[in-house]
């Protein structure tokens, strides 16, 4: 370590805040003298730390090049295992992490030269207040004044007047034209698939997992089974997931099956709906629009994975738990001459979440 | 003729003495055209103070530098489309599947692109960190009071980046139209059905439709890409802006004042260690990417309306709007053919209540401090005990709501009862905030008589001394200025007092309302029992002078 590299004097803005008065001991003691890191004084310490910084450099680079390279040579398929990590893509992995370090060690090597080879002498700046001076202040004021007199804007009162309606109202073209985006509700909420359902017209109740239609004897006691549409007048294929409106439609139309002793409902509006115990729910949660898709066939109860609203199947589907405001719909069900199952009718009341429309 | 012979001349060369080289070359030949020099002049050196917690704003900066470069990436590859396709990739499970042109390419880009999947995650790991970051640099400004004036508008400014983050966040995780994305906007049109009156116009025109029709994803691309992104850059630009404008604040300590800034200049070391910071934080998250997976959306499935994956979560920042409407009653008002679906109205609103109670807090403080000066040396939190104790509040109510929206997850891992937890959030959501509050008044209130005590009778130094008459002591030293400064240059308002009832002429007054409130708020911040009068220069030369004991 050299002499002459350390600091003689303190440097001219140090030490001179507002001095300690003997009156005030709490007095600020000013900024204190700066403190020689090793790096200043010590030319070895200096230079070790320069070669640092490059190896965190160079490193970048070569990280850089692994990343080109990888991308070249790793197969995008290829997985391997790497503890603890588990199986992952290799080249997702090896992308990542050269990334990771070619980004790292430039941050790395700038942050370390600042600290040990750059100045840390603090230096005190001055703050200037951000309110202008009064005299300012009262010349824009009259400039201000001026403009405004010269455009007459206070004196013309009918002028101001209509300028403001006018650009109060122009914007109302503005939200009149998201008018378009899409259609009014109007009663579509209202309805679902199965609408179009009618004693002569009936329409059967289609496995979500088979495609088949099914029978009451179909569904065990205890089970839970999901169903969709069948043909109808304007869906003579029933409802198909290549159909257009698959998404809109399942939606309202998903139905959840379950089959219940008919001694162990509580409801009888709700076994009357029903057939031998078969009882046909909307799918969709009447909170937010959930499908629920848990059962528990001790309880009857079924959950909502959302929000976990619960319902008792075997009392209406009466919300029993939970931020749901309603029972789910219940679609009245019964049997063709030929044993499958069909609804003759539509759901009494509306599927899915709550609306202002809403009535029933 | 003069026009003539004046053409003549050579052009008027400029005063300018010439330049050393080419970079001063270049420098002037922008200075002509930008005026550089100028805007160079004060701003070069500019000073800023050094604090470990100053960078919270700039992982702030950087996250969003890095989800703007990978978002415009995957906006390469990325089909905001939901048009059907049959999938048929290299992700062998989903394929032979249907499912819309977003998710299909969500996968290409997971699977087919290289580097795509990395892209996707840094994007997805940066906005969260993002929002983060943006959430303990907000905290970091509230608890030193750093938002007083002149920097009230900068601290809206930050408000409305948070939450157009957490909005923009919502958006980005929906596009990929998987399973979980698509179970987040049934939620969204559950929620804006639930609005009174215009609910399901609201809803009809989002989705040009009913749910979900076709046309979200793209709506949604765009708002996110464009709208979003466009509001939030001019909000950063402004928000920069103003900390130049106003320097950064700083803490107390030998030197620093309310009128100047200490610290170290732009160029170099400023500079050096910003920009590498930049570095190191995308270094990091690249590695996060590397290792670590985020949504892994293939492990979802294409979304379907009655299909719902279990786990459903929506990413940290939106937890606590889950928890809001996963413990609130499912109150339903049914009157004159009309419903009013309260259970998820009443959440709706609140959502942005508990964030709007932040954006309004530094002119609820400055109201009641009555204070119109400039601020520029931090508060240590315990010297603000009721600010601080209403921080750790919201945040224990945030914290209360999370669990609430993750409470399937405690309950599975912990093993509880899911309703038990529902029931806890629902109480904890009035009780806890208040005990906390409570706690910490008293915890800041604690720290203060601590200092107090130690600029006193200094501080303990561990050595025990005896006595002559046998007693032992510990030996405590005296604080050095420094320290004795800094424990006692804060400022302690007084609560503002009404006036007198009666005025000098034995007229009755009357104090207003909001007279009588602010008193009242006043009295609650700055009050007896509310902060601890800091030690007096007559306490500490009494003390010291010898006829003080310990
Ligand atoms: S959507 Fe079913 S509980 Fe919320």
């Amino acid at each position: 370590m050299s002499d002459d590299n350390l600091p003689t004097a303190h440097d001219a803005v140090h030490g001179h805040g507002e001095a300690a008065v003997a009156e005030n001991p709490f007095a600020d003691p000013g900024l204190p003298a700066h403190e020689p890191r090793r790096t200043d004084i010590d030319e070895r310490a200096a230079k070790r730390a320069e070669r640092q910084v490059s190896l965190m450099f160079v490193v970048s680079m070569l990280a850089t090049v692994g990343f080109i390279a990888s991308y070249v040579a790793i197969d995008k398929s290829k997985i391997v295992y790497i503890f603890p990590l588990g199986h992952i893509s290799a080249l997702n992995f090896a992308l990542g992490m050269t990334l990771g370090v070619a980004l790292f060690c430039i941050g790395a090597g700038a942050v370390h030269w600042a600290r040990t080879l750059m100045s840390d002498v603090e230096l005190p700046a001055e703050r200037h207040a951000i309110e202008a001076d009064d005299e300012t202040r009262a010349d824009v004021i009259q400039q201000f004044k001026t403009g405004a007199g010269e455009s007459g804007f206070g004196r013309r009162k009918m002028i101001r007047n209509t300028l403001i309606g006018s650009m109060a109202l122009v914007p109302l073209s503005g939200v009149m034209l998201l008018r378009d985006l899409g259609p009014l509700p109007e009663k579509s909420l209202d309805s679902t698939g199965w609408k179009e359902a009618t004693p002569d017209a009936p329409i059967r109740l289609i496995n979500m997992n088979t495609n088949e239609p099914m029978k009451a004897e179909d569904i065990g006691i205890g089970s839970l089974t999901f169903a969709k549409p069948g043909p109808s007048a304007s869906r003579p294929g029933g409802l198909q997931e290549t159909d257009e409106d698959f998404q809109q439609a399942i939606a309202k139309d998903a139905l959840m099956l379950i089959r219940i002793q008919p001694d162990d409902i509580k409801d009888d509006k709700s076994k009357g709906l029903g057939f031998e115990g078969v009882l046909a729910y909307s799918k969709i949660c009447t909170h937010v629009g959930c499908p629920i898709s848990l059962y528990e066939q001790q309880t009857h109860h079924a959950l909502c994975p959302c929000h976990q609203s619960t319902f008792d199947l075997s009392d209406g589907a009466r919300v029993i738990f939970g931020p749901a405001g309603h029972p789910l719909p219940q679609l009245k069900i019964t049997t063709d001459p030929s044993g499958y199952l069909i609804a003759t009718q539509d759901f009494a009341k509306p599927v899915g979440p709550s609306f202002w429309e809403r009535s029933a | 003729m003069s026009s003539s012979s004046s053409a003549k001349q050579a052009a008027p060369a400029s005063t300018r003495a010439k330049p050393a080289n080419k970079a001063e070359a270049a420098a002037d030949y922008l200075d002509g055209r930008l005026g550089i020099y100028s805007l160079a002049k004060s701003n070069l050196r500019k000073i800023f103070p050094d604090h470990w917690s100053f960078m919270l704003g700039e992982i702030c900066l950087y996250t969003f530098i890095i989800i703007i470069l990978t978002g415009v990436y995957l906006t390469l590859f990325f089909k905001p489309s939901m048009g059907e396709v049959v999938y048929n990739g290299s992700y062998a499970p989903l394929n032979g599947i249907h499912m819309s042109e977003a998710y299909a390419s969500t996968l290409n880009i997971s699977f087919e692109v290289r580097g795509g999947l990395l892209i996707r995650q840094i994007h997805h790991w940066a906005a969260i960190v993002f929002v983060a970051a943006m959430f303990v640099h907000m905290m970091r400004v509230f608890f030193t009071g750093a938002f007083r004036k002149p920097r009230e508008i900068n601290w809206i400014f930050g408000f409305l980046l948070l939450f157009l983050g957490f909005f923009d966040g919502f958006l980005g995780y929906s596009l990929p139209d998987d399973l979980l994305s698509g179970t987040g906007i049934r939620f969204m049109e559950g929620a804006i059905l639930a609005v009174p009156l215009v609910g399901t116009y609201i809803s009809f025109f989002l989705f040009g439709g009913e749910f979900p029709g076709t046309d979200i994803v793209p709506r949604f691309f765009t708002i996110h890409v464009l709208l979003i992104p466009g509001i939030m850059l001019g909000l950063l630009v402004a928000h920069l802006i103003l900390v130049f404008y106003h320097k950064h604040t700083q803490w107390a300590g030998p030197g620093r004042t309310e009128k100047n800034v200490v610290g170290m200049p732009l160029m170099p070391v400023y500079m050096a260690k910003a920009g590498g910071f930049f570095f190191l934080v995308f270094g990091i998250i690249a590695a996060m990417s590397a290792i670590a997976s985020v949504n892994p959306v293939w492990a979802y499935g294409p979304y379907r309306p009655d299909q719902v994956s279990t786990d459903a979560q929506p990413d940290w920042y939106m937890g606590f709007a889950e928890g809001l409407i996963r413990v609130m009653p499912g109150w339903e008002v049914r009157a004159w053919g009309h419903t009013l679906n309260l259970g998820v109205f009443i959440p709706l609103m609140l959502f942005p209540l508990v964030l709007v109670a932040i954006a309004v807090y530094p002119f609820i403080e400055s109201w009641i401090t009555g204070d119109k000066r400039e601020h520029h040396i931090l508060d240590r939190p315990r010297n603000a005990p009721v600010r601080t104790a209403l921080g750790a509040a919201w945040i224990s109510l945030y914290l209360v709501l999370l669990s609430g929206g993750g409470n399937d997850l405690i309950a599975t891992h912990f093993h509880l009862s899911l309703n038990d937890i529902t029931y806890f959030v629902r109480a904890g959501s009035f009780i806890v905030p208040v005990i906390v509050f409570f706690v910490t008044k008293r915890w800041c209130l604690g720290l203060q008589r601590r200092d107090k005590e130690k600029v006193l009778h200094g501080r303990e130094t561990g050595v025990i001394k005896r006595l002559p008459h046998g007693e032992f002591v510990e030996v405590h030293a005296q604080l050095d200025p420094t320290a004795l400064h800094k424990l006692t240059n804060h400022e302690q308002y007084e609560p503002v007092e009404l006036p007198a009832e009666v005025d000098e002429n034995g007229v009755a007054r009357k104090a207003g309302v909001v007279a009588k409130t602010r008193a009242k708020l006043s009295e609650g911040y700055f009050g007896e029992g509310n902060q601890i009068p800091k030690a007096t220069a007559e306490e500490f030369k009494e003390i010291t002078s010898g006829h003080g004991h310990h």
